[in-house]
């Protein structure tokens, strides 16, 4: 018998075998990244420490009741208040910090009834129990972004040497790249420590 | 004259052999990359607020997940239900679910961990509020309401 040539299989189709697969996984990738608001919360409080001394006028009450409305240091206000209310009474600075520093980078207006010093100044935000989740958020966001742009204006006045008139951001996006870097955490550190985030979330009312 | 006139005649065909070559590693990359929805949505998928500060989670495979959100039928009843892995449990559960979740990786790892709470924008702060006491009580301290970007002024309303 003579030997037949297996003829070859045609691979031509190959590449539109897979360019459907391709196309396929193309469309379903979801390269999703989550990405959310970051809080730390506080540690479980010790029962046997002492009630923190703290005077009314260091306290920026945020109250927002179960429709939604806000109550700023008992005077209604919007939302669009909240940024620019915060960073007036953090960056008010009348008087000494717990070490007995004055505030020379503050530049607010002094006043005897708002916060004495950034490392005194709390934030409390008091919900009902069926506040809304997005308007909660929204506040939260606000009150972060005033303590981001109090460090951001910090950052690039007072900063010196290699990143001398970088801004905050700047400077985590530095550490983002670099996460050994201890320079620019160091930076990160002094900004931390002019304008520290003291946010308090009070128990909601019943 | 003549000689260039002759090779313009015999141009070869591009050889597309290493085409599907080319192709598969474009698959294999898709399919390497995409993450299949590891768990199924038992409640209405929720409608993340929007905010401007926000941050991207990192290693994912450190972020334990927490869905908050409304039933999906009328049957499952009204209220905030929440949802851990695969299936709808109460605050109470919410402990074990970050201890298991802390089993997974080792101690240096466990530091690093973030709870993610996917909650809707409709959803009441006394849910969300009671799930984060539980969170204090194990000590996963790092949170992170997620959240789209954008303005706020879409959260409400």
């Amino acid at each position: 018998m003579a030997k037949r040539d297996i003829p070859e299989i045609n691979a031509g189709s190959m590449a539109d075998i897979a360019f459907l697969l391709l196309i396929f996984f193309l469309v379903t990738t979801t390269m999703d990244t989550d990405s959310g608001v970051f809080r730390k919360l506080p540690e479980k409080p010790d029962p046997n420490a002492p009630k923190p001394d703290v005077k009314q006028r260091n306290i920026f009450e945020v109250n927002i009741n179960r429709f939604d409305e806000l109550l700023i240091e008992d005077e209604p206000a919007k939302i669009t208040d909240v940024r620019q209310m915060a960073i007036d009474f953090i960056d008010n600075g009348a008087g000494r910090s717990a070490e007995g520093k004055i505030c020379d980078y503050c530049e607010g207006a002094k006043e005897e009834s708002s916060s004495e010093h950034p490392a005194k100044a709390i934030i409390s935000v008091q919900t009902a129990q069926t506040t809304s989740y997005g308007m909660y958020i929204s506040v939260q966001n606000e009150l972060l972004a005033a303590y981001t742009e109090l460090r951001n204006r910090y950052a690039r006045k007072y900063l010196t040497g290699k990143y001398r008139g970088l801004s905050y951001e700047d400077l985590l996006k530095i550490q983002k790249a670099d996460k050994e870097n201890l320079d620019v955490k160091a930076a990160i550190e002094k900004v931390k420590k002019a304008y520290p985030e003291i946010l308090a979330d009070a128990k909601p009312i019943k | 004259m003549s000689k260039f006139g002759k090779k313009k005649k015999d141009v070869p065909a591009v050889n597309t052999a290493a085409l599907p070559d080319i192709v598969f590693m474009l698959l294999f990359f898709f399919m390497v990359a995409t993450t299949m929805r590891e768990t199924t949505l038992l409640i209405k998928a929720p409608k993340l607020p929007s905010a401007t500060e926000v941050k991207k989670l990192e290693h994912k495979s450190l972020v334990s997940t927490i869905y908050v959100g409304k039933a999906k039928d009328a049957s499952g009843g009204k209220g905030d239900k929440i949802q851990l892995n695969d299936k709808i449990s109460t605050v109470n559960d919410v402990t074990n679910f970050i201890y298991s979740e802390r089993d997974k990786h080792d101690a240096e790892e466990q530091k690093a961990m973030v709870t993610s709470i996917k909650a809707d924008i409709k959803t009441n702060v006394g849910t969300v509020s009671d799930i984060k006491d539980q969170l204090i009580e194990v000590n996963a301290l790092k949170i992170s309401y997620s959240s789209g970007t954008g303005d706020v002024s879409n959260n409400f309303k």
